[in-house]
Order: C-alpha cells, then structure tokens, then sequence
C-alpha cells in the first residue's frame, strides 16, 4: 500500500532499480539464504582454480579412499585424488553450461512464446502442438540420442539443454503474452498506428519480461539437476574434469565404506539447486509475480 | 424498531506500513444499526467503507487489524470471537452479498444445489423442507419459473439473475443482517433499479436489517433509511436518507451531491478539486481541508468531532456547518457548457455501417466479405458535426463500443461506409489508413489501468504519440509534454510518475492527455467516467468539456449513464442491439415523445433524490441476440402493438422537437401515451 503513495518522485535508473529488487530479495531470509548461497558458488567458481590445494586430476595408488584427514580435508576418492579440490572444482561446467544453456532457453522460449501469443489462432495451434509433440519424447532418450551422435561437448550440450529446456518458458511467455494484449493500451498502440516491432519492443516485452526471466531462473536449477544426470550416466562432462555429476557416479559403489567421497559432491549440487530455487522465489516476489497462481508448466 | 442490532463503538482499524508506521484506514467510527433499518455507507473508493462493513461481521481483511474499539453484535463483540464462534454467526445471522457476488457463483453446479449447500450450512432443514424452501428463496427473489430455474447453471442466467440468486443465498439462513457491498454495481441500468427494487421489498416483507454499501448515491437514495457518509476513514456525516440528500450540512458531502450529473439538469456539474487524502497522509486538522471551499485557519490546525444535532437528527464533523443550514436549493445547479455552432460542416459520416462478429466461412474469406444476415451491428447512419459531442447511450451489448472500435479503424465493417471530411472514404482496415487519418482519430477508454502501460512513465506515455506524429525530440519533445500535461492541469512533476503512483483521476487526465498529444479531430471516449469517482468524474467531464471548447475537437461519447450523457452531449443516438432507436438533440431526447425503450431507460436512471422513484416499466430480460426481423426492440418492448413489430423494421418519424424515432407507434401517439 505504501509504495502507492504518490510521495515517491524521483524516477530511478535501471542500475538503481536492480539494487533495489536485490535490496528486497534479501529482506526476507530465504531470499538471502539463496543468494548467498548463489553467491558462494559464483565466487568459488570463479576462484577454485586459484585456491585448490592439490592437482585434480594427479592419481596416486598410495592414497587410495583415505578418510578426511588434515591433509585431506574431504578424504580422496578411489583413485587417490582429493575430494576437496575436486569438489570444488566440480561446480565449474556445471554452472557454466546451464547457464548458458538458460539463456538460449529463455531467448527462443521467450522470443516464440511472445510471437504464438501475439498472432494467436491456427499460427499458434500449430506452433504449439509441434513444441509439445517434441517435447513429449523423453527428454533424456533425446539427450542420449544427440550426444551420442555429435559428442559431449560443450559446444553441443548448451545449446541442447537450451533447447530442451525452452518449452515451459514458451507457455509462460506465451500466457503472459496473452494477458498483457487483451489491455486497452496494446488496443490503443494499435489504433494509433505503431508498427508491430515498436508494439512488441515498447509495449509488450516490458511487461512480460518478468515473469519470463522468474521462469528462466526456475529452469536454470531444473536444468543444473538434467545436467548433472547426464554426468551421472556418463554423457555429460567426460572425465578426468571434475564434476558433480560424475563424482557422485563414480562413487556410489563405494558408498557404504568410502561415504566421503559421494557426500561433497551432492552437498556441492544440491546446495547450488535449492539455491537458485530460493533466489528465484525472492526474485518472483521482488517483482509481485506469484508463482504459486501463475505456473503453468 | 428502536433494538439495536449492532453497534460499532469507536472502532479504528489499521495496517503497519514497511517503515513500521502504524496507519489506521478508520478511525474512530461509531454506528448503530437499528432493527429493521436499511443503512447506506456511502464513500469515494478509498475511504474505508469496505473495510467498515466486513468489519461489521467480524472479519478484518489479510494485513489489516483492529486498532482499538468494538463491533457488538446483539452486545457481543464479534472482532473478540473466535473463528468457530463467528462461523456460528455468519451466514445465519449476518449474512454477506459481496460485489460481483453473482459472477461468483461456481460455474459448473447448478443453481438449485448451490442454494440447497447454503441451506444444509446455514439451517437445520430437512431434505424436503430444503427443497421446499428452495423454491420459496427463488420465487422471493422473483426469479421467473423458479421450478426450472433450480435446474439451470449460472451460465445459463443473466448477470441481474445471477446478482438475485446471490441474495437467495444470502437469505438462506434467514439472517438478522445482510450486508451488502456494492451489490449493484457493474450491472445494467435496468437491472440494477430492479435489483434495488426487490431489495426494498425484501427488507420490508421480512424485517431484515441492511447495510448497504456503495459509491453511488443514487443507488443508496433508493434503498436506505439512514445514510452513513465516509470521507479518509471517518464519518462525516451521518442521519435520515431525506436529510442528507436534500440538505446535506457537510461540505463533502453538499460537493458530492453537486457532482453527480442529474437528469433535469442540462449543464455539467460542479467538480470539487483535489482528490482524496491517502492513509497516513493525513497529521493534523480536518481531512477535508484541502477540498473544502468554507474552510478557516482553525479547520487547519484541530481537527473537528463529530456533533450531534438533536434537531436534525443528524450527526456532522465540521466546524462551519451552520453556514450550510437551509442552502439546499442550490443543490439544482449546473455549469452551462457552450453549445456547438450547428452550421458546423460535417467531419465524420457513419452510412449504412453494419458490423458483424461472425466468423468468416472460406468461401467468404477468399471473397472477402461476411456473410451474416443478423450483425451484431446494423444501419447505423449517423452525421456528426465538427466540433459537436455527440453520445451513444445503450445497455451492455448493445454495440456501443463495437462501433467505436469500426471508427478508430480496430475492427472491420461488413457494410457501409465510413466517411471522413468532406465524404473521403475511410478504409476500415487500419493498415490501409494513411498516418494522418490515424492521428485525426484518437481514443480514450474506460479503465485508465489498462489503457496505460504500467511500465512507462508519464514521459514516455506522452512521448509516443509525439514521436510517432511529430517526429519530436529533445527538448522539444519535453516542452510539448509538459504543454499537455498543463493542459490536463497536471504539473511538470508528473513526468517522472508511473501510472500506479497516480490516483484513478490523474491516470484518467494523462490518457486524455495522451488523445490530445495527437492534435485529433476527433476523439472517441469509451465509458471514459465510468471507473472514477462522482468527484473525479465531474472533474474530467469538465475538463473534456473546457479542452473542446478552446480546441474545437469534436467527441463521440460512449456510455451508459443518461445522466452523464446529459451533461455532455450536444446529440445523442439511442442504441439497442446494434440499431439505432432513437437520435436527436440531447434536450429533446430527455423530453417526451421519446422512443419505448429510451423511456424505459429514463425510467430507471437513479437519481440521489428520495422522491425520484425509478419507474420499471420493463422486464429486465437480456437478450443474447438481436431479433432476426421486425423492430429491434420488440422482446422486451412495454408498449409493443402487436405482429407488425416482429415483422417489420419501423420507420423513422421525426418528432416536432427535432429527435427522430423508429417504432410503428405514430409519434403523436406515442407522445399522448407518456404524458
Ligand atoms: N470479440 C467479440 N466476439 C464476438 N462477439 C462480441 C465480441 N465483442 C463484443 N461482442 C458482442 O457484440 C455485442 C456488442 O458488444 P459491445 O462491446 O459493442 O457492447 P457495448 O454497448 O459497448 O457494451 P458495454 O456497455 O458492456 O461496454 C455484444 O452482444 C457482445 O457480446
Ligand atoms: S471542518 Fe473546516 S475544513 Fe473541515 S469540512 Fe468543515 S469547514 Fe471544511
Ligand atoms: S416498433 Fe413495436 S416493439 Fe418496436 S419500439 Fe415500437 S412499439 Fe415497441
Ligand atoms: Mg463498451
């Protein structure tokens, strides 16, 4: 109710209106639990090469799965290299590729949710049905498909995921799209005679644009935890990288006595999700979006 | 007569704001509600009147709590009870008819069960005393045929239908209080004088205390017995419905009544300036300050009680009220407006015009043309002037804004033509329209939060049209916005706002702003007041008024309100089902003979004088589709005369005062029928 009030004058610039979604996202402690958390994995992902203690990929048959020790904080894994280092190396790629892969995701969802919503009629029916209808293979026979026939790189996995990942951005865009061109100001744009670009640039995006990147940043973990299943099945990052994925694959038979080695790695990736989770969640509520209402995946 | 049902004793009501300021939206209210008494709140939005009535049963809205003060229900105070307690209560004692509470009914049951679930929470009936009791509810909302009725979804009714079966429902329980909460608004014109009409007789045949809860004073004028005048949270003003409407002793409450356009009046009425203080805003001296035109140094400084004046009956919170003593004449007054030059050369001709919504079939589409015998619109012929306001008056549907649509371009006709001075043929494809012909056609349209992109300030609001027109830039661009917001007397200072920093009345001046920035010919308002305030209304109204005047624009003016089309309009056409019924001179048009169903919707205009008495004349059915022959009117005409109306289209008759009239009746008839 107060921010209604007609006393807030200045207009505020697109930097200080960044800091001040920020500034309310972490005013609640979820949204700065999150956020720090986001914030822990960024810089360590930026710094890990800097400060890990050992080579990753330096195997010693004399330090086979010892337990966490002075030395080696999180033990080493059953080629003797040290979990520590690796684990903290083994956000990396990870967080690198999704989130390149979002973006992709979020600019051909968006850009395609905007058009189908835009044009509407027999356009978007089709539009829509092929998207379901190649979506509704199981994304991960598909993923297996593609990699085994152009390789795990990187080159090849972003724009994959990116792909895979787009169709629940396309309906959100699409809805949003929906909501905002039955108001009278699209009705009045139209009537004065601006061209459709300039109607979806000044008219339309501003105010679709949040509840698409809210949708983006909700992909982003999902799309971290599809990654991390493929590493897991051993399509993803190839070894010797570090990555979670791989780690946790790797290590599950030696679960039982060798637990150290498994439990970094899903701390390490199941930390970074609920992160995102959590900022995604204060950003949706920063910008008055409520997901619980609007999410129609 | 004389129990008191109940009592709000100096309730203050608030919320914490997110600087931890604690701001009360009421405060300080006391209120009795005697047995059998119809109690109107009348308020501006904002002023808490809501809050006030849900308050009434117990239940404060999420974020909101009770500051100080009771809400006694038969000497118990409901704001103290637990939820079990108030479920008790709710639904068999007070029961509640929300706004919109008859779209609220759930889509996919049937009416019959949804009263019968109220009836199983609310008694303690049996199977075929429900049922019994069920037909009872419907015939006492005077629903027609109630046995098939029960059977049928709330699709399948009208929204005044609807609007009936929500107050069934509420009566289920046999409550000792409804409250009911805007429980007209939004609904025709005839229908909201026949829902106000059964509410009357409601509380009359079972003894029901009502408090009724609206902006409208014409709807409150109809229904109560006492009047409950809000202002910023407070009571300003409270006493017996006679007194307040005819000699209201409050200066809110004298302004607000001269707001309201009536229909004797032909002139615009009186706007009051400023708008309404926000919670929190207000730190000393009476709220009304700002506003008020008898205000003194001392209104400033202290703020007043309210009084109590035994001879009146009447409880006021001013200081200078006694100046306001036996001025009640002046409340019959109005702005007269300038009339247009009638020698003024055509700007716009409507020949022939018919628009459909059918959908094409292919065929039709490879030929470009729709094949539909029933348009939803059809023969409009029409010739506007330059410089004259001319009015579309009609219910919902009845196409007033589907031809505003066809003139702006937004929507295809299927026949006639639209000519633009000096009879240049418009295309009614706006991409074949030529930019200047897009500029001379602005609109503006009802609801100013949906008209304007929540996104863009002011600045970039108005710098479209400039940009897109004028090709302005720079500082150039800034000095003619600031020039239009002078216009629209808002200040330079509001460049920087974006819409929702803006009250409904400035948000309404920027979009009025934003149709002048293209320097049109003409501007097609759709329902343009009807989403303010009466104050605020009056305000714009004036303002259309004053930029016409200096700026030679001419208006095509779409609403529903025949009070307010009076005030405005210098023409005006009558609409039903998309055809055209009557046209003429606003003066004549308000004077009988006039055609049936222009009487019947004179008859149901509410006025806020106790002695104006709508007069129904007319089921308020509503129709889905025009008739496929005959008069257009025919389904629900009170003085149809028999086969040749369902047969034949009548022929229009000029009556002597210059209106002209399509019905078979011979207009002389006609008008030896109305005296
Ligand atoms: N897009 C549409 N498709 C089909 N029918 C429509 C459409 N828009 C309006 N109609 C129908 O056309 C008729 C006229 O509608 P219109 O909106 O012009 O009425 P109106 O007089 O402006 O009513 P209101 O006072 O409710 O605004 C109505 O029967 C309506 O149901
Ligand atoms: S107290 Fe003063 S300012 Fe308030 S309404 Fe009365 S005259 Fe006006
Ligand atoms: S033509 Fe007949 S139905 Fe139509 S308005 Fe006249 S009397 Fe009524
Ligand atoms: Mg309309």
């Amino acid at each position: 109710m107060e921010s209604n009030l007609i006393t807030e004058d200045k207009q505020k610039n697109k930097l200080e209106k960044a800091f001040e979604i920020l500034k309310t996202m972490a005013s609640k402690p979820s949204g700065l639990i999150g956020l720090t958390i986001v914030l822990f994995h960024v810089v360590l992902a930026l710094i890990s090469p800097y400060i890990a203690p050992y080579d990753y990929k330096a195997i010693s048959p004399n330090t086979m799965l010892l337990a966490p020790s002075a030395e080696h904080w999180f033990g080493t894994d059953s080629l003797g290299r040290d979990v520590f280092t690796r684990t903290i190396l083994g956000g990396r790629t990870a967080l690198t590729v999704t989130f390149f892969g979002s973006l992709i995701a979020l600019l051909w969802g968006g850009l395609l949710g905007i058009f189908c919503g835009l044009v509407g009629g027999k356009i978007d029916d089709v539009v829509m049905r092929v998207v379901d209808a190649f979506l509704s293979i199981p994304w991960i026979l598909a993923m297996l498909l593609i990699v085994s026939l152009l390789g795990t790189s990187t080159e090849v996995l972003i724009p994959a995921l990116g792909f895979f990942y787009g169709k629940g951005i396309v309906r959100v865009a699409r809805a949003a799209t929906h909501d905002v061109i039955a108001k009278d100001f699209i009705v009045s744009a139209r009537a004065r005679g601006h061209s459709n670009m300039s109607i979806i640039w000044n008219e339309i995006i501003p105010n679709v644009r949040d509840a698409i990147l809210v949708e983006g940043a909700m992909r982003w973990s999902w799309m971290l935890l599809g990654f991390s299943s493929l590493s897991f099945l051993g399509f993803g990052v190839s070894p010797p990288t570090p990555d979670w994925g791989l780690m946790i694959s790797n290590a599950r038979g030696l679960m039982s006595f060798a637990y150290w080695s498994v439990i970094a790695p899903i701390v390490g990736l199941s930390s970074l999700i609920i992160g995102i989770n959590l900022t995604a969640d204060a950003f949706a509520k920063a910008l008055g979006i409520d997901r619980s209402t609007k999410a129609p995946v | 007569m004389n129990e008191i049902i109940e009592s709000v004793k100096n309730l203050s009501i608030g919320f914490n704001s997110q600087k931890g300021k604690q701001i009360s939206i009421l405060r300080n209210v006391s209120t009795n509600i005697k047995k059998g008494e119809t109690v109107g709140i009348v308020g501006e939005s904002g002023s808490g009147k809501s809050t006030l009535a849900l308050a009434m049963m117990g239940y404060i809205k999420q974020g909101l709590f009770p500051l100080k003060g009771q809400c006694l229900f038969k000497s118990e105070d409901l704001l103290k009870m637990s939820s079990r307690q108030l479920e008790k209560i709710r639904g068999r004692k007070i029961a509640m008819i929300p706004q919109n509470a008859g779209q609220a009914l759930t889509p996919n049951l049937k009416i019959g069960y949804q009263i019968d679930e109220a009836l199983k929470l609310h008694t303690d009936l049996n199977k075929t005393e429900r049922d019994k009791k069920i037909s009872e509810l419907l015939n006492k909302v005077r629903l027609p045929s109630p046995e098939t009725m029960a059977f049928r979804y709330p699709h399948e009714l009208s929204g005044g239908q609807q609007q009936r079966v929500a107050v069934a429902m509420a009566l289920a329980g046999k409550p000792d209080l409804l409250l009911l909460d805007e429980p007209t608004t939004g609904l025709d014109v005839t229908t909201q004088a026949h829902v106000l009409e059964l509410l009357r007789f409601i509380a009359k045949d079972t003894g029901t205390s009502m408090i009724y809860v609206s902006h409208d004073l014409g709807a409150i004028a109809q229904v109560s017995d006492r009047i409950v005048v809000m202002y910023a949270g407070e009571i300003v003003l409270e006493g017996p419905a006679r007194k307040i409407l005819k000699e209201p002793i409050h200066p809110y409450t004298y302004g607000l009544l001269k707001s309201i356009p009536k229909l004797s009046l032909a002139g615009l009425p009186a706007s009051m300036p400023g708008s309404q203080p926000q919670p929190g805003s207000i730190n000393e001296g009476c709220s009304f300050y700002d506003r008020c035109n008898l205000a003194t140094d001392n209104c400033k400084k202290n703020s007043p009680d309210l009084e109590h004046i035994k001879e009146l009956d009447t409880n006021v919170r001013c200081f200078n009220y006694k100046e306001l003593i036996n001025q009640n004449n002046n409340l019959q007054t109005s702005i007269t407006k300038k009339s247009n030059n009638s020698e003024a050369n055509e700007v716009l001709k409507l020949k022939d015009v018919s628009i459909s919504y059918a959908k094409q079939k292919f065929f039709d589409q490879l030929l470009n043309k729709i094949s539909d015998q029933n348009p939803t619109v059809k023969d409009i012929n029409i010739d506007i002037k330059k410089g004259e306001t001319i009015a579309l008056v009609g219910e919902s549907g009845s196409g007033k804004s589907t031809i505003l649509k066809s003139i702006a371009g937004l929507l295809k006709t299927k026949d006639g033509q639209i000519k633009f001075e000096n009879d240049r043929i418009l295309s009614s494809d706006l991409k074949m329209r030529n930019p200047n012909d897009l500029r001379a056609i602005q609109l503006i349209f009802q609801n100013p939060d949906e008209s304007l992109n929540p996104n863009h300030t002011v600045e970039q609001i108005l710098s479209q049209p400039l940009k897109l027109y004028f090709n302005l830039s720079g500082e150039e661009l800034k000095k003619n916005i600031i020039d239009l917001l002078k216009k629209v007397r808002l200040g330079e200072f509001y460049m920087s706002r974006y819409p929702r920093q803006l009250s409904g009345g400035e948000k309404q001046r920027v979009a009025v702003a934003r149709a002048f920035a293209a320097k049109p010919d003409i501007i097609l308002c759709d329902e343009v007041t009807s989403a303010l305030d009466v104050s605020v209304q009056a305000a714009v109204l004036n303002l259309l008024q004053q930029l016409k005047e200096d700026l030679g624009t001419t208006y095509v003016f779409v609403s529903h309100d025949l009070a307010v089309v009076r005030a405005i309009s210098d023409r005006v056409a009558v609409l039903y089902q998309g055809r055209l019924c009557e046209i003429g001179p606003s003066q004549n048009v308000y004077k009988f003979p006039s055609h049936p169903y222009t009487e019947v919707l004179l008859g149901a205009v509410l006025e806020p004088d106790p002695d104006i008495k709508p007069k129904l004349v007319a089921e308020d059915i509503v129709e889905e589709k025009p008739p496929e022959k005959g008069c257009s009117f025919q389904g629900r005409c009170p003085r149809k005369i028999g086969d040749i109306c369902n047969s034949e289209v009548p022929p229009w008759q000029i009556g002597e005062n210059g209106n002209a009239i399509r019905c078979h009746i011979n207009i002389e008839e006609l008008a030896s029928l109305q005296q």
